[in-house]
């Protein structure tokens, strides 16, 4: 495993305080400050400054349509993917400011990896779905010991095992999802950003899922976005409550606080309506 | 509710009835009238089948099918005719390598171009316009091929080729194939669904890693029906080759030398005085039973590849 982040280099890294071949267990943080997101003249999300901790789990809720998913994908520029989508303010990862002129957002996505709503394997071997981006990326390693460890991480390991040549479709929805967590974890990125990932799996495979989570907070910040709220509560370090007041208005952070507080006794009303389900 | 009820009651029965069996009829008449229309066509195709083998067999009543295959020399139209149909068929394989070598790459880079690069409103009108190219009637094209690609090539490049040659026809014929297999392979790649790509590039793959690894394998399936329908176009192409590639039947692999293809004898022999029912006239029959089953078993392994290796998403 150490090797693997000892030969990345990269943004916001500080490489001179570590020794390089540190075994890698603290990821970096993130950071936004007056981020508003744009379909173009569309303006989505407006104003968020969130700080995302190191190696804790963050969970994104609110009603649809309020830009969590839109907030999100700003975190890896993801956003300015769709024709004529872009984002203003900063976007910090560690302490460099993923948005800044001369950041390639292909970097960026390095860094940042990505799990969507809905599991979107390559048509492509098992294998070859999770080696793919190890090997876009540069990494020269032992490709079948990465696969392995990547596997076994997003828990998938036990059940492909017999049938890494086969094709990632043959799997079911909710393995798909964790083959597509693995294809992310092999790249080893800092952050690991998550657009409800579960919300089109059945209980089962959302537990797995969930349970994966704890481990992956380990090695990695994580981000997610859902739409269940016992979800969030179970699996969340902080929670960001997105809402949007007026029809028409951008969405905005309405409230951002340790996920129990946020549970328990948050500081506003329509935060509280929402946790406890009058609404949403 | 309750008043409704009572109000239609007995008369309402009746009504159901009534328009039930007019509904049916209507139902029924509708679907005779679309079956009716598939099976012209499927008819048509096997009544054209039907006469092009009855004519075929009268022909090898009286040449050997072996010579037909294997004979170097085709004479048609000679005293002491020859038929090898290995002559033909090389000016056909000729002038639709020629014309693949210059589709495909251009037609794929072309389709990947419009499907992965281009904006949307660029897309909008560049791609209509490219198929613009497929409605140009193939006598332009074939006279774009003698009067203007011919001396073009000969005034710079190649001086020795001949007026009439398999080179120009086969690179005219390349150009009208490519809206083909652009327009086709763009709808294969296009279809490719947003979410595969935005997976790649969460990867940090580059656009041009995502476009050439994930999306191109991804469309495989339909960019290979692509090719071969461009490929058939150029063996059924008939206008461009009888006006430029020179209509010498000749065995020969070299492009700068005037060749026949099978489409440009039939055209020969049809547009002579040739009399119906003579050896000459039941040759054209032969050489397109022979056209025919080659685009047959193009289609049929373009069906069969495109099932076989489709890839799910």
């Amino acid at each position: 495993m150490s090797e693997v982040s000892g030969e990345r280099s990269g943004i916001g890294r500080d490489q001179g305080d570590q020794p390089s071949p540190a075994p890698k267990t603290e990821a970096l943080g993130m950071k936004t400050e007056n981020l508003s997101a744009f379909y173009g003249a569309f303006k989505a999300v407006t104003d968020v400054d969130m700080e995302i901790r190191p190696n804790k789990v963050t969970a994104l809720i609110g009603p649809s349509g309020c830009g969590k998913s839109t907030f999100i994908r700003c975190l890896n520029r993801m956003h300015e993917v769709v024709p004529n989508a872009y984002a203003e303010g900063c976007v910090k990862l560690g302490d460099r400011d993923i948005y800044a002129r001369d950041t390639d957002p292909v970097t960026v996505r390095r860094r940042i990896g990505m799990v969507f709503q809905k599991p979107n394997p390559f048509s492509k071997s098992i294998y070859e779905n999770v080696a793919w981006g190890a090997r876009i990326n540069g990494y020269r390693g032992d490709m079948d010991e990465l696969v392995e460890r990547s596997l076994k991480r997003a828990a998938l390991w036990d059940e492909v095992k017999d049938k890494l040549k086969k094709s990632g479709f043959d799997l079911s929805g909710g393995q798909q999802q964790r083959l597509v967590i693995a294809r992310t974890l092999a790249v080893e990125p800092e952050v690991i950003l998550m657009d409800e990932p579960a919300s089109a799996l059945d209980p089962v495979s959302t537990q797995k899922i969930e349970d994966t989570m704890a481990e992956l907070k380990e090695r990695y910040t994580v981000v997610i976005v859902t739409h269940n709220m016992q979800q969030a509560a179970r699996i969340s370090d902080y929670t960001g409550f997105f809402y949007i007041e007026h029809m028409n208005d951008p969405g905005r952070l309405w409230e951002f606080d340790e996920t129990d507080k946020i549970f328990s006794s948050p500081n506003r009303k329509e935060t509280e309506d929402y946790v406890t389900g009058r609404f949403g | 509710m309750a008043v409704n009820a009572e109000q239609r009651g007995p008369s309402g029965e009746g009504m159901w009835q009534r328009e039930s069996r007019a509904r049916h009829f209507r139902e029924r008449a509708i679907k005779i009238v679309l079956a009716a229309c598939a099976y012209v066509s499927v008819l048509t195709t096997f009544g054209i089948v039907f006469v092009l083998l009855f004519e075929t067999v009268n022909f090898f009543r009286e040449v050997s099918i072996v010579e037909f295959f294997t004979s170097t020399t085709w004479s048609a139209a000679f005293a002491n005719p020859q038929f090898g149909i290995l002559v033909l068929a090389s000016g056909t394989l000729l002038t639709t390598l020629i014309a693949i070598a210059v589709a495909l790459p251009v037609g794929l880079l072309a389709a990947i171009f419009l499907s992965e690069y281009a904006s949307p409103g660029l897309r909008r009108w560049l791609k209509p316009a490219l198929e613009i190219l497929a409605g140009v009637p193939t006598i332009v094209y074939g006279y774009f091929a003698l009067t203007f690609v011919t001396p073009l090539l000969r005034e710079t490049i190649l001086p020795s080729m001949t007026i009439f040659n398999a080179l120009s026809a086969g690179l005219v014929m390349g150009v009208m194939i490519i809206p083909t297999i652009a327009s086709v392979s763009e709808d294969a790649i296009h279809a490719v669904p947003r979410s595969l790509r935005e997976g790649a590039y969460a990867l940090g793959a580059t656009k041009r890693e995502t476009a050439t690894r994930i999306v191109l394998p991804a469309a495989l399936s339909g960019i290979v029906a692509a090719t071969i329908l461009g490929i058939s176009r150029a063996v059924g192409e008939t206008m461009i080759v009888a006006v430029a590639a020179g209509n010498l039947a000749q065995l020969t692999a070299n492009p700068l030398e005037s060749v026949q293809t099978m489409t440009a004898f039939i055209v020969q022999v049809a547009s002579g005085d040739t009399p119906t029912g003579s050896l000459t006239y039941n040759t054209i029959f032969a050489v397109g039973s022979t056209l025919f089953v080659m685009t047959l078993i193009l289609n049929i392994v373009s069906y069969v590849f495109v099932r076989r290796f489709r890839e799910a998403y």
